[in-house]
Formats: structure tokens, sequence, C-alpha cells
């Protein structure tokens, strides 16, 4: 009765102004002292939406507006021989990711907005390549998403693997959430899984049937910017953005359904709502949601001892409030918040190195290494 | 006569003029506001009122109404500070892959609506004369 009366109010609400429901979880908090610095160690990138490492010395940084940078200590390269890149809305050169392999085969693996296909518009493609003198070679398209469309929006993409030999990436709902994230016989609002040399695993959930596409790991999601492989558990962790309200932390599982649109925490921009129930039988519940919304894009776990106080927590980057945020989690549940990097900018990615630091991508300034005060 | 040759001459002569086809301003201004909601409303939001210190507003702004230069940032993107209404804002607004007849379309929902007027109707043609 309470929450029809509070939905009834929302109503009412919505004819003057904006109806967004009550704050959840924790608050953010400031640190109460701040013992860390950062050095920039690649400069002046608009966009470094995805970054990788080859080594301690040698990174790979993508820049959305499509440039792939080489930077070895400090010093960016582009690299060439790039696919072509459809920059669109949210879309263009995505994520970025070497193999587990990478010491054997030298396998990179990227996402990308594509314009290929017979279509007019674009969809996220997969593609597997090799940096042969600052040059991309043996590059392969893996899986690109269908049907092409002119809108703007919701691409993904992040990349992870298992270590069970499988990739993981995210496609978001591409702007028709109406009809892509709930139909396995499409590409859109998925977190897909792929062999490392692109085929499909047979036991994928949904790989039975003939008309479904069987790459689908899970569905109903909207626009998973983030995803890390757990590091004790090896579980897929996903987080994505809601419309306005109901950012989502989920654990994937295989062949489950996340909800989106008929279950969120988040309403319309104008203020009008989407949907009124938050749960449904056969649908997953996120592990945490942000309400209001931070705009996440990125996503790691601190797992070394640079940072002693950080270990095991999760950071995630808030395009929105321009922090990184470092959650603490305890049985599953958010139970801190904490800004790191206040007022730094729009956080676009955030990963840990092989060196165990903290890389943090900014916009309009580059990556950004924490590295911990003496 | 001559003036038969001239336009005969100026035919054949292999000088290309794009014709553009305007569409009526009711019919650009539904479709930029598509546009508008796919590419503008999360930053700009809904009634162009945008948000305060981060995103400057739309509706009545005075920068809107210097039209080549609003133009100008939709099709090649905007960086660094601006003046708009008396408030600076210094963000990046990235270049979000339009073609000419979409930004006009865009830029006619977006001068004809939430109290903003203006008599030139934006044309393809106007965009496409509009160089970095």
């Amino acid at each position: 009765m309470r929450k029809n009366v509070q939905l009834l109010f929302c109503g009412l609400a919505l004819l003057t102004t904006s109806c967004d429901a009550q704050e959840h979880g924790p608050k953010i908090q400031s640190p109460e002292s701040i013992n860390y610095t950062y050095e920039v160690v690649a400069d002046s990138i608009d966009i470094p939406w995805g970054l990788t490492f080859i080594n301690d010395n040698e990174m790979l940084v993508t820049e959305k507006a499509g440039i792939l940078y080489h930077v070895v200590k400090g010093v960016k390269t582009v690299v060439k021989g790039l696919p072509p890149v459809y920059v669109r809305g949210q879309g263009g050169l995505l994520d970025i990711a070497v193999s587990p392999n990478y010491a054997e085969t030298g396998v990179i693996y990227f996402t990308t907005s594509s314009p290929l296909g017979e279509e007019k518009g674009g969809h996220t493609a997969l593609y597997s390549t090799q940096l042969i003198e600052n040059e991309l070679k043996n590059t392969q398209l893996l899986y690109k998403g269908d049907f092409n469309t002119k809108k703007g929006q919701h691409w993904g993409s992040r990349i992870s693997f298992d270590d069970q030999g499988h990739l993981y990436f995210s496609i978001g709902d591409r702007g028709n959430r109406e009809v892509n994230p709930q139909d396995i016989t499409r590409d859109g609002g998925k977190i897909y899984r792929l062999n490392l040399d692109g085929s499909i695993p047979e036991d994928n959930p949904f790989a039975g049937k003939e008309n479904n596409r069987k790459a689908i790991y899970s569905y109903g999601h909207r626009n998973p910017q983030g995803m890390i492989t757990h590091p004790t558990t090896g579980k897929i962790w996903v987080h994505e953005h809601g419309p306005r309200g109901g950012d989502e932390i989920n654990v994937i599982e295989a062949g489950k359904n996340y909800g989106w649109p008929i279950i969120t925490y988040g309403i319309n921009y104008s203020g009008t709502p989407i949907t009124s129930i938050t749960q449904k039988e056969g649908l997953e519940l996120p592990l945490y949601y942000w309400l209001p919304s931070i705009a996440p894009s990125g996503m790691a776990f601190s797992t070394s001892d640079i940072y002693p106080a950080w270990k095991g927590d999760l950071f995630v980057g808030s395009l929105k409030f321009e922090y990184l945020e470092r959650l603490e989690i305890e049985n599953n549940q958010v139970v801190k918040r904490e800004k790191v990097l206040d007022s730094i900018g729009r956080v676009r990615n955030v990963e840990e190195g092989p060196d165990g630091y903290l890389y943090v991508g900014v916009e309009g300034k580059g990556i950004l290494k924490i590295i911990p005060k003496s | 006569m001559r003036l038969l040759y001239l336009f005969l001459i100026t035919l054949f002569s292999g000088i290309s003029f794009k014709i553009y086809q305007q569409k009526p301003l009711a019919q650009s201004i539904e479709d930029g506001k598509e546009i508008y909601t796919d590419f503008c409303l999360q930053c700009h939001m809904a009634k162009g009122e945008g948000i305060k210190g981060a995103f400057p507003p739309l509706a009545n702004s005075d920068y809107l109404m210097d039209i080549d230069k609003s133009i100008h940032a939709i099709k090649f993107g905007l960086k660094g500070p601006i003046k708009v209404n008396g408030l600076t804002y210094n963000g990046n607004m990235i270049n979000q892959g339009l073609d000419e007849e979409e930004i006009a379309d865009v830029m006619n929902y977006i001068l004809n609506n939430w109290g903003n007027s203006n008599t030139e109707v934006i044309t393809e043609e106007k965009v496409a004369s509009i160089e970095k």
C-alpha cells in the first residue's frame, strides 16, 4: 500500500517536476586523509576508453575517436592498421585486452563500433589482432553484432577472460530497449562468451537452438561499460549504465536474464517511469545498484600489496561525478563507498597493471597511475 | 541567345553543384527531435535546460544564437571554456558523427523549442558551408 501511495505521489509529482527515487546504498565518502598521489603516464587523450598492458613498460590505449596508441615509457605512438571504426554518438573504438596467452601467441583483442554489414549504421564488433612494429597484423573479425542501426547509444563494450580459455565481451542495447535486450535471437543488451580462437563454446547456454545468437552468455543488459574477472571466485563481474538512476553491478551466470527493461531502479531521462517493478521471478537482481546514477565506466579489483588498505576492493570510474569510486564489499554487499581522485575529470576506465598499480583513464587527460605516498 | 550559351556552357562545363532538397521545416523539426533524444538529451536534458556548471543550456541560451558557431560545435566538437548566459562552462563536447542533414534537423528542433525561436530555417546547405 505504502508503495502504491508513493507511486501515485510520483505520478502527481511528474506533472510538475521529476520523480527520482530515494538515494540508495552507503553514502559516498571523502577519505579522512589522502595518502596517495598520481602521475600521468600517457597524456593528452580525449576519451581513453580501453587500456591493456603488454608488459610493465608498454601499454596499448584506445581513444574513442578511433586512434590506438602504443605507449612505451610515457611516449605515445599511433598504431596503424585499424579496421573501419564507426564513430557515432557513444560509439567508436572501445575496449582492448591482451590475451591470457599473450606471451605465446601475441594475440590482442579489441572491440569497436563497426559499419560493416548490409544495413546503414553500425553495431559492436570484436576483433583479434597482433601488434607487429606498430602496426596491427593478422587482424580477424571474430564477432559482429547485427542488425546495424544509426542509433548513437549503447554499444558497450568491455572485454574480460576466465581461466578456462573463454573470452567475454559486452554489447549494449543499441538504443532499442523494447526489442533487443530480451530477445536472444538478436544482438544487443548481452554479455557474450567465445573461445579464445573466436569459436563458440559448445556448452554456451543458448547454443542448442538454431535461431539463437549462440555466443550469448547472459541477456537483459542495458549498457555494460565495466567488466572484470573476480580475482578469487573467477566469476565475471559487470556493471552497466542505468537510465536515470539504477546503474547496476551484476555477477554474471550462464543463461541468466538481468531484467532490462522489465525491471529497473531507474526512470527515463524525461522523468517518466519505465516500469513500476524492481523485481520479478526469473529475473536476476543486481549485487548493487547506484541511485543516483554515477555513470560507471571501467572496473578493476585491487589485488596487489601496493595499497594495503585497498586490497580486495572494487574500483569503478564515475563519468558523472568525476571521481574514481572505491567500493568495499563484504559477503556480496557493498558496505562502504569512497571517492578516490575527487574532481579529477570524467573517469572512463580503471585497470590494475601487471605491476599491481592502479591505472585510471581520465577524459581530456590520459592515463594516470596512482602512487602511494611513502 | 548569349544567356542560353552561358547556361549550356555552365551545364556541361563539368562544374557540379550538389542539389540540396530542403524538406519542410516541420518535418526537419520532427526528425531533429529524434536526433536530439538520441545524441544530445543525456547532457543537455529534456527541455534543453542543461546542468548548471556541467552542461550548458540550449533553452534561451545566448551562445546558441550565434548560429554558425553552434553548427560548428555540433559538426566538429567543442572543447575548452565558453560563456553561456554569463556562466563559464569548460567541457568537451565530442563530435557525434552526425551527417549534414541530421545537424540541420537538430538545429531546427533546438531553435524552435523551449522558448527559442528563429526565423532562419537551417538547411543542409548551410551546415555544409560551415568549415573547420
